[in-house]
């Protein structure tokens, strides 16, 4: 069933508005895009987070799904735990309805903390989709580096001073990580492509088994961009290879959108005040080595995509 | 009159059992010694198609609780099973567990906590989540276990509250025992079907369960949590009325023996409440007043039931199996001693910490400790406050 954003537009927000999310942050899009996606009733796990903070301030909740947050690292054991009562109450005649249970975690409760309980349920192949809604840092905490921050980026952990520039150790490649534990469907998405993002929650929670995917959401706040530049900043990350669109499913690999014109990764990092020391001329060796890092793993995907076509 | 079924059966093997009869929604949990028996043959029950039960096989005690609470907050009967580290993995989530109010029902066999690492009992584990909100039984035997996870079930979902079921790791776990478990119909009827007062799965009447709660509502939450606990008693009472209906066996909130008129009393948790009822026989044919008492339900703490059964003795020994490192005494011993502050005749309290790690608890042990009592009665002196016995010095 292709995209149709009219359509889409007509159904009701599952997340409302008037949580207390920044201007500008990419995880509201995220998770309006993600649950606007999918036609069945869904229930919601939240690892801790910002997302989890700023949309349920008690008395308040901007969520009109069933939701659960437990604790930081377990949102997947504990969407698994919601998945595992309504098989055993399925099977025994007590519940009717088709559900679909997602799971949303920043990349601290994914990549860091998270790693075992997702590690786990995505081996178990629970029927759940988990997402993570990745700003490359613990940005709840005050921007400090997680496993997902990039190699060069300014964190409150990484911070620049006179010897160190940023971080120094690359992202993790949690996509391959979890396509190698596993789930059913792994994918890449971003909010700048939401026909792509649709189309994979769609399939995600149609296949019979686990799904993850790693979508990237910018942080005005820890990134240091304008609140306007969000979406555009999440495009510049697809056209330069940065994020590329891709999909791995039952261990297949498959490129969602390859760009007409692969930019210079400087066009996406240059808008961020968080690479902004980077431009320095004694920095111009971590500019370079970040380029050939992109090039390096977009000609890895492109090879693993060939031996599957 | 029913004939009775009796079987020989381990600690764990009970445990299971019960597990199968009461035949729970969700059961996640991960091994461990000495509680891995009980994971091993619930697989067998699953494998043979004889329960319901979706069996989450988790990566990690963290996991198997996280699990627990989003079967729990789903609408699930739930249940787990641990030890020791097990625990300590758990904590975090045992807060949760009991802040959601969610009536979780797991069964800990008691194992000493690392380091140096140690696989045989003691209460260390049990005791140091005393204050996670889980309501406490204990369990002398393999038949109180199985009869206490019973009643759990229903003490859980009436109260909304989660349930530890404690029983001696080996010792218990281990011990083949004569018990007599109830028919299969007999629990299904006595647990009834669940009716969650809200679940996750009911998608038309959408709720947020663990939300952010600030300085303006946080107390609230957990100070009408902490009323939550005066229903316990009570309840537990109820259910124990009910449970010995069916099965001629009656439970209090503690067992006293030979206290009503002891001058010297001994307090004791699980198995070594056995062997100290074993001396207090000996002690009695040469006519010393003496008795034991063994809380069953140990929180929510019977503190006015407590007050009255031991206001009347004179000397009291409180045996912990486990130490506070840097507090005084054990927590046993803090709770006895502070139960007793304000009573008028202001007994003397002593503590016997002993069988960490495992180590045995003799006859001989708990006769020194009657020895020991009987003296401090009679020249009305304290040498030690907190004592460690059965230990090289």
């Amino acid at each position: 069933m292709p995209v149709n954003i009219k359509e889409l537009s007509r159904k009701e927000d599952r997340l409302s508005s008037g949580h207390r999310l920044c201007g500008g942050c990419g995880s509201s899009i995220i998770v309006r895009q993600v649950l606007l996606a999918i036609d069945k009733p869904v229930i919601v796990a939240n690892a801790t987070g910002c997302l989890e903070v700023a949309t349920t301030i008690y008395p308040y909740t901007a969520w009109k799904t069933p939701w659960i947050h437990s604790a930081f690292e377990n949102a997947a054991a504990t969407i698994s735990g919601v998945e595992a009562a309504y098989k055993s109450l399925k099977k025994q005649g007590k519940i009717t309805e088709d559900i679909a249970f997602v799971a949303f975690g920043g990349d601290g409760g994914t990549y860091d903390i998270g790693f075992q309980s997702l590690s786990g349920a995505m081996e178990r192949n629970h029927k759940i989709l988990y997402i993570c809604y990745d700003n490359e840092a613990y940005m709840n905490t005050g921007i400090q580096r997680s496993s997902a921050t990039p190699r060069g980026a300014w964190t409150t952990t990484t911070p620049v001073g006179k010897v160190l520039h940023g971080k120094i150790e690359k992202k993790k490649d949690i996509v391959a990580s979890i396509a190698e534990q596993g789930a059913t469907y792994v994918a890449q998405a971003s909010i700048s492509n939401f026909r792509d993002l649709i189309e994979k929650v769609r399939k995600a929670v149609s296949v019979d088994g686990a799904s993850f995917i790693d979508i990237l959401s910018p942080c005005p706040r820890g990134w240091r961009t304008d609140t306007s530049e969000t979406v555009n900043i999440a495009k510049l990350a697809v056209e330069t290879c940065y994020w590329p669109l891709y999909e791995i499913e039952n261990g297949k690999w498959k490129i969602n959108y390859v760009p007409r014109e692969k930019k210079p990764i400087t066009e996406y990092i240059k808008p961020q005040g968080r690479f902004t020391h980077l431009f320095r001329t004694e920095n111009a060796y971590i500019l370079e080595e970040i380029q050939q890092e992109v090039d390096a793993k977009w000609e890895l995907l492109q090879r693993k995509a060939q031996l599957f076509q | 009159m029913k004939t009775k079924n009796l079987l020989a059966l381990e600690g764990n093997q009970a445990i299971a059992l019960a597990m199968r009869q009461i035949n729970p929604d969700v059961v996640a949990a991960y091994p461990i010694t000495p509680q891995t028996e009980i994971v091993q043959v619930f697989s067998e029950y699953v494998a043979n198609g004889e329960v319901n039960t979706e069996f989450v096989t988790v990566e990690s005690e963290h996991s198997a609780l996280s699990a627990c609470v989003g079967a729990s907050a789903a609408g699930a009967r739930v249940m787990t099973a641990t030890s020791s580290q097990g625990l300590a993995l758990m904590w975090e989530v045992l807060y949760i567990a009991s802040g959601a109010r969610l009536p979780i029902v797991m069964t800990v066999v008691n194992r000493a906590l690392s380091s140096p690492i140690n696989i045989h009992c003691d209460h260390s584990d049990a005791m140091g989540a005393r204050d996670s909100g889980w309501i406490q039984f204990w369990s002398e035997t393999v038949q109180e276990a199985y009869d206490n996870l019973i009643q759990a079930i229903r003490i859980a979902e009436k109260v909304h509250l989660p349930v530890m079921v404690n029983m001696d790791g080996f010792i218990t776990s281990h011990a083949e025992e004569v018990i007599e478990p109830l028919s299969d119909e007999d629990v299904r009827s006595f647990v009834g079907e669940y009716k969650p007062t809200r679940m996750l799965l009911d998608v038309s009447n959408p709720y947020t369960i663990g939300p952010l709660a600030l300085q303006d509502s946080y107390f609230e939450f957990k100070r009408s949590q902490a009323e939550a606990y005066k229903q316990v008693i009570p309840v537990v009472r109820e259910v124990a009325e009910d449970f010995a209906k069916i099965s001629g066996r009656k439970y209090e909130l503690y067992e006293v023996y030979n206290l009503e008129d002891a001058e010297i009393g001994l307090v004791v948790l699980n198995s070594a409440a056995g062997t100290a009822k074993d001396v207090v026989d000996t002690l009695r044919t040469q006519g010393k007043k003496v008795g034991v008492i063994k809380p069953r339900l140990f929180r929510p703490l019977p503190v006015e039931e407590l007050k009255k059964e031991l206001s009347h003795l004179e000397v009291i020994g409180v045996m912990d199996r486990a130490d506070t490192y840097g507090g005084f005494g054990g927590p046993l011993f803090g709770d006895i001693r502070s139960i007793l502050y304000d009573s008028p005749n202001h007994p003397v309290i002593l503590d016997y910490i002993y069988g960490l790690g495992g180590r045995d608890v003799t006859l001989e042990h708990i006769h020194k400790v009657f020895e020991g009592l009987e003296s401090v009665k009679s020249s009305c002196k304290v040498e030690n406050l907190v004592n460690y016995i059965g230990i090289r010095e």
